[in-house]
């Protein structure tokens, strides 16, 4: 049997899954800061988010929610759905991705959560604790969607914060559109060589600190 | 043995060929658009991750045409030509949307080639799908979010329930073209092997056998419409069979065989399963324009996005369907093989259902899930 006819056919079929995932292109678009908390001792113990969502996505996030003046939400209306949004992250690993010295680390349930809506816009806030505090020379925190269906996009001014760092840590954030991410570069190639798993991957956004 | 294997290498190859043309004239339609990009400007703060390449070019656009989308319904509360603008660039997200690769335009084709569709029925089936998108996503956003005030949370998770119900009735359809198609197929084969004992009246009567055999299975699914498509398509193969080694080409269904009373029942399953499940963006969209008080310009939107989406699957579908009519043209002249080559090929098609259903069932193509938070 010709091996290459085989070959082909499977080739036209992977290529089909490879395309499959390529149909997602994001529907939501967060705007996110980060802080990385650190304890007296130089240890990292967790980090804060705040995501701000479109405003496509707001609207449709607060659709049905009650308020007492119309077209406003106080954090306090906004509770139960702050509560859906963390529970639900779970599942997604709240898209936040921490290798200390390169082995990947853990985190708990977030903590101290809450959302505030402004100019049409929600924002969530939460603390992610790490599972168990670490002291890494390098620790690298990727955030991103696997999937794509959101697009992360670091805010522009101060999207990452060393919140009670130790002397002479080196902050380094990598866009996935500023050219330096290494494999910000999205093209037929890479849905060719098995990457498409990781595909959001190439949309990631790399928070490097290095501690001396 | 020989000459049937190689029948088969000829109908695998064929079926990569397909895809293959396929592939290529995406590829080549896109390069073609990509000298005349819609004008629409680029909103300043959608920086686009930088991407190359065909996907990485329809994904940009995707997400330029829809990122507009929110700021053009808020224009259009105070400014009624606004309208207009969400209308084309709805209309323009559509054509992008479905020019991306994604499993509705996969189902379609696949479907077109194995069930001998013209390309007529595929415009056709393309659009119906579309349509039916469209309204599914109007009655689930009209329903749950405008008469009943439910949380998005509601509306996400009813989503998602459609979501793998249509997963579900992909695999069901593939499953149920396989059977039918790898029938078929094997009985292709089976003819296609020169023994002398197979030829005469005991030959025919195994295939009666298979025929009953198989008009019943479909009774018990409740697919009776079916029952004439194979029995006409036994009825072929049984001529084929006898004439096989003077004119060794097979009959497609003439178009006045599709016509006709029972022709929408057979593609309504098509419909139905690439239709049920609306587009995410369609959503949102519906949404939105409903919180700004403009709920009958996201219905509008909708359409338009629909009508973009049927126009780039009509005519994905017309290139598969003309790229099967080649192949067919070229193996009818073989010595007995064009029947086979071709049951072959839809054979392939069948489980290209298959394997997108069970796929997106079980989460393989993840990516196309519905992320509620």
């Amino acid at each position: 049997m010709d091996m290459r006819a085989l070959y082909g056919w499977l080739l036209a079929v992977g290529l089909s899954f490879a395309a499959g995932a390529a149909q997602a292109h994001p529907h939501v678009w967060i705007t996110a800061t980060s802080e990385l908390l650190y304890a007296a001792d130089g240890t990292i113990t967790g980090v804060r988010h705040a995501w701000t969502f479109d405003d496509m996505f707001s609207a449709y996030a607060v659709q049905g929610l009650e308020s007492k003046t119309k077209g406003t939400y106080t954090s306090e209306e906004l509770k139960p759905l702050a509560q859906t949004n963390v529970e639900s992250l779970k599942e997604y690993a709240y898209f936040t991705f921490a290798r200390a010295d390169g082995k990947k680390e853990r985190f708990q349930e977030p903590v101290d959560y809450f959302l505030d809506y402004k100019d049409t816009v929600l924002t969530l806030h939460f603390t992610l604790p790490l599972k168990s505090p670490v002291k890494p020379r390098q620790l690298v925190l990727e955030v991103f969607d696997r999937s794509f269906f959101i697009d992360f996009q670091m805010a522009k001014d101060s999207p990452v914060k060393l919140v009670g760092a130790p002397a002479g840590c080196q902050m380094k954030l990598e866009r996935p559109n500023d050219g330096t991410a290494s494999a910000q570069k999205l093209n037929e190639q890479t849905f060719l060589n098995g990457e498409n798993s990781n595909f959001g991957m190439m949309f990631a956004n790399k928070i490097t600190v290095d501690c001396p | 043995m020989k000459p049937q294997l190689s029948s088969l290498v000829r109908g695998l190859l064929a079926g990569a060929a397909i895809i293959l043309v396929l592939g290529l004239a995406d590829a080549a339609l896109h390069d073609l658009l990509a000298q005349n990009p819609f004008g629409a400007p680029r909103p300043a703060q959608a920086a686009e991750p930088e991407a190359s390449g065909l996907i990485g070019w329809l994904l940009a656009k995707q997400s330029e045409f829809y990122r507009q989308m929110s700021s053009t319904i808020r224009a259009a509360k105070s400014d009624g030509s606004a309208v207009w603008t969400l209308l084309f660039i709805s209309f323009a997200y559509g054509i992008f949307h479905a020019a991306g690769p994604g499993h509705g335009k996969a189902v379609i084709a696949s479907y077109l080639v194995a069930n001998r569709e013209t390309a007529r029925r595929g415009i056709a089936l393309s659009f119906a799908s579309a349509l039916m998108q469209s309204l599914v996503a109007i009655l689930i956003v009209g329903i749950s979010a405008w008469v009943l005030n439910a949380t998005a949370k509601t509306m996400c998770k009813a989503e998602g329930v459609i979501e793998i119900a249509s997963y579900a009735l992909i695999a069901a359809f593939g499953l149920r073209l396989v059977w039918v198609k790898g029938g078929a197929f094997i009985r292709a084969l089976q003819a296609a092997q020169p023994v002398p004992a197979m030829a005469g009246v005991p030959h025919d009567h195994d295939h009666d056998h298979h025929h009953h055999h198989d008009a019943h299975d479909h009774h018990d699914h409740g697919h009776d419409h079916h029952h004439h498509d194979h029995a006409h398509a036994a009825h072929h193969h049984a001529h084929d069979h006898v004439h096989d080694e003077h004119c060794g080409h097979s009959h497609g269904p003439t178009p006045s065989e599709l016509a006709g009373p029972g022709g929408w029942r057979r593609g309504f399953a098509a419909i139905l399963t690439v239709g049920i499940r609306p587009c995410s963006g369609a959503i949102l969209v519906l949404v939105f324009a409903l919180a700004q008080g403009l709920f009958w310009a996201g219905i509008a939107a909708t359409f338009l996005m629909g009508l973009g989406t049927a126009i780039t699957v009509a005519a994905i579908a017309v290139v598969a369907v003309s790229a099967k009519d080649i192949a067919q043209r070229l193996s009818a002249g073989r010595d007995g093989g064009g029947a086979l080559f071709m049951r072959g090929i839809e054979f392939g098609a069948a489980g290209l259902v298959l394997l997108f259903g069970v796929g997106l069932l079980f989460g393989y193509i993840a990516a196309e899930r519905t992320t509620c938070f």
